[in-house]
């Protein structure tokens, strides 16, 4: 709010022709320090967007974390299936989406759900659809960003999926292997151990060491951290090497991976339980109450913080500059081979796959259309009558 | 529904909700969570790091006549000797026999944030007896740029931040004659409005006493109004009530009456930017004596956003639309389809 209570007092002094003696100080100031304000303000008018995707088996917890994390109910209706109907089950894609607005700033959150991802008996392939989910909106994206149209493209690419590795193995099962591996060339990974309230931190930690080691030794890159620069302030240095170090060891060689463990509250409700004097939300068990937001009982915090308030614009980044790229290189390669193969003209701007245009393109192609054959009949006409006065 | 549970004593959890960082992310370290807060007004604060590091990019490009104080004016707006003449040793102006385009980089900072400022320069504009399709070399150079822009963004391969040479805005400099505008003004601006942002001022303004720069200003707005000519900030693209109100007011006082200067003098005990004549002293900063503020205001401090945004999204999409269309109509005749066909099918 400030940047534009900022941008008001700079327009008024535009326009109001009072003689300001206080320019004295400004004398070696330009004022394009004021930029950052002016790219923030048209920011906080548009508003952002997000797109969220969640896999792992039922009951891991998806639906909750998704509650906690952004604090509100997207699973009001949803009716859980027993076994029976799940067996033949294919994994489908639902989306929900929801407006939130805090302090000013608007956020289309988009969650991408996978019910019955690793349910059925057989789970060969079950990450398919998954996989084409995410390839068509790269390519629905593709496309308007070819078209002619450009003005209001609706970004619907998943930038981050949330994996959830049930707590009960010892490491990554096949599953979590194989559709990793699917996966981490086209978006943003994250690991979670789910309902990790069932182990000791010393089981944590041999998991996290394993999972750590198993994602290392089958090549999977997982969503990294960027490295700081040294001009970040004190604090953001300090978080960032507290992520880090608190997941994984730290060199330059070994590219961080991370694994929150994370627990979930009960599912209907937020419970709100009194411990040390202090209202917290957490799960009651008769031996204890686990919190919530304490980072010794779980990295929801620290979850919530990367995700949300540190990283969400580099999940962001990352998505658009290197999975969509790849995407899009790979995409106008298989094209220009195949118009070679066809035997046609290579053209100076390749042809690509443009929207159907909707009646406005429509209408601007033809008006562009009837200007070009009005230049050309004028252009004649002109040559005509030049032709005719040399003779 | 919030339920209430109290703990026994023989319970208690011992230890303490970590708030190492709780400063930055709107936690009030070591007091009570907040429970309906989420944190994604954070992501300004991701957004404006990012910019930060990145740093902007600015081209302004300056045409007008000789000796109207484009170079001069360009120093005084960026407190700094950017213009060409700092920068190229030449001893003698010459005037060229064409128009050139002369384009100087620097990189400038302020307060943490750096911005590349590219000051085109165009000699030789209006300087020749026949002053015929002198535009053209300037909308050439303005379309090469979109045109490198647009090459640079269907590549397969593309740069993460595909450098931006596209000219952002377009300085017009109208000698002050006190009457109207003359034809190879309303020609340029006619021609180049569809194509860049303009900002039209009056150059040397301190050989108008007020009534006659207002008179001039007024002629100036009817002419441009009478030929269609948009200059910035075009009526069309203003987004909401908000901008609109604001832009009206901005429109109610182009062209900006300027006075350029690079030397202080004393004034009242202050050093001042400004020009020392035998009947007193014209500052540049006062906008009791001319308005430069103001152009610095508008260029600098509150639109400068705002003129890329409209380089970017208006005058380059238009380009790209006219260049994808006509390549598409290419294809088509070489392949001997009529064009019709190709709408429909190719589109």
């Amino acid at each position: 709010m400030d940047a534009i209570m900022l941008q008001e007092k700079l327009v008024e002094r535009l326009l109001c022709p009072r003689v300001r003696t206080a320019r004295q100080k400004e004398k070696q100031y330009v004022g394009f320090a004021t930029l950052p304000n002016q790219v923030h303000r048209k920011s906080v008018k548009k508003g952002f967007d997000f797109t969220l995707m969640v896999a792992g088996e039922s009951g891991m917890g998806k639906s909750t974390l998704v509650n906690s994390l952004f604090l509100t109910d997207l699973y009001k209706d949803r009716k859980l299936l027993n076994a029976e109907e799940r067996i033949n089950q294919t994994v489908e894609i639902i989306k929900h989406t929801v407006d939130i607005e805090e302090k000013g700033v608007k956020l289309k959150l988009t969650i991408v759900d996978t019910p019955g991802f690793g349910d059925a008996v057989n789970n060969n392939e079950c990450w398919k659809p998954i996989t084409d989910y995410i390839d068509q909106q790269f390519e629905q994206y593709f496309r308007d960003e070819s078209g002619l149209n450009r003005k209001n493209i609706q970004d619907n690419r998943v930038h981050c999926c949330l994996y959830f590795i049930p707590p009960f193995g010892h490491g990554l099962r096949p599953v979590d292997v194989e559709f990793m591996k699917a996966l981490h060339e086209k978006v943003n990974i994250i690991p979670l151990i789910a309902k990790a309230d069932c182990l000791t931190p010393n089981e944590i930690k041999k998991l996290k060491d394993r999972i750590r080691e198993e994602i290392d030794r089958f090549g999977i890159k997982v969503y990294q951290f960027p490295e700081c620069d040294s001009d970040e302030d004190e604090e953001f240095k300090q978080l960032d090497k507290e992520l880090k170090v608190s997941h994984t060891m730290m060199t330059r060689h070994f590219s961080p991976s991370c694994s929150f463990h994370c627990l979930f509250l009960c599912s209907e409700t937020w419970t709100v339980v009194e411990a040390r004097g202090q209202r917290v939300r957490g799960r009651l068990y008769p031996w204890g109450i686990v919190e919530v937001e304490n980072q010794s009982h779980c990295d929801f915090v620290k979850l919530r913080n990367m995700l949300i308030r540190s990283h969400m614009h580099d999940l962001k980044d990352v998505t658009c500059d290197v999975h969509y790229e790849n995407y899009r290189a790979q995409c106008i390669q298989e094209m220009t081979s195949k118009l070679a193969q066809d035997n046609r003209m290579e053209s100076p701007i390749p042809i690509l796959p443009l929207s159907t245009p909707d009646v406005d393109t429509e209408k601007l192609i033809k008006m562009k259309d009837e200007e070009l054959k009005r230049m050309q009949e004028m252009l004649n006409k002109m040559q005509q009558q030049m032709h005719d006065k040399d003779q | 529904m919030n339920q209430q549970a109290s703990v026994g004593n023989a319970m208690m959890p011992d230890t303490v909700v970590s708030s190492g960082v709780g400063g930055m992310y709107g936690e009030k370290a070591g007091g009570p969570v907040d429970f309906s807060y989420v944190g994604i007004d954070a992501i300004l604060e991701q957004m404006r790091r990012k910019a930060m590091k990145q740093g902007f990019e600015l081209n302004i490009m300056v045409v007008g006549q000789s000796g109207l104080g484009k170079s001069t004016l360009m120093n005084t707006l960026f407190k700094s000797k950017v213009s060409r003449k700092s920068v190229l040793a030449t001893a003698q102006e010459k005037i060229p026999k064409t128009v050139e385009i002369k384009s100087i980089s620097h990189d400038i900072e302020e307060k943490g944030v750096r911005m590349k400022l590219t000051v085109i320069d165009t000699p030789g504009f209006g300087d020749q007896i026949n002053n015929e399709n002198c535009w053209q070399p300037i909308m050439k150079f303005i379309n090469d740029q979109y045109e490198a822009y647009l090459q640079e963004e269907i590549n397969i391969n593309r740069k993460k931040r595909i450098p931006d040479s596209r000219v952002h805005c377009c300085i017009y400099f109208i000698p002050p004659t006190g009457h109207c505008l003359r034809p190879l003004d309303v020609e340029f601006m006619r021609r180049l409005s569809k194509v860049v942002n303009i900002v039209p001022v009056i150059a040397k303004a301190d050989t108008l006493t007020l009534e006659e720069r207002d008179f001039f200003k007024k002629k100036i707005r009817e002419e441009l109004q009478a030929n269609g000519i948009d200059v910035y900030p075009q009526k069309e693209f203003d987004e909401d009530a908000e901008d609109r109100m604001i832009n009206e007011k901005i429109r109610e006082m182009i062209p900006f009456a300027v006075v350029g200067s690079d030397q202080e003098y004393q004034v009242n005990g202050r050093r001042l930017l400004g020009r020392k004549t035998k009947w007193g002293t014209i500052e540049v900063e006062n906008i009791a004596h001319c308005e430069f503020a103001y152009l610095r205001d508008l260029l600098i401090r509150t639109h400068m956003q705002n003129i890329k945004d409209i380089t970017s999204s208006i005058h380059y999409e238009m380009y790209r639309v006219r260049r994808l269309n006509e390549n598409n109509t290419a294809v088509a005749h070489t392949n001997g389809l009529p064009e019709h066909h190709l709408t429909a099918h190719e589109m």
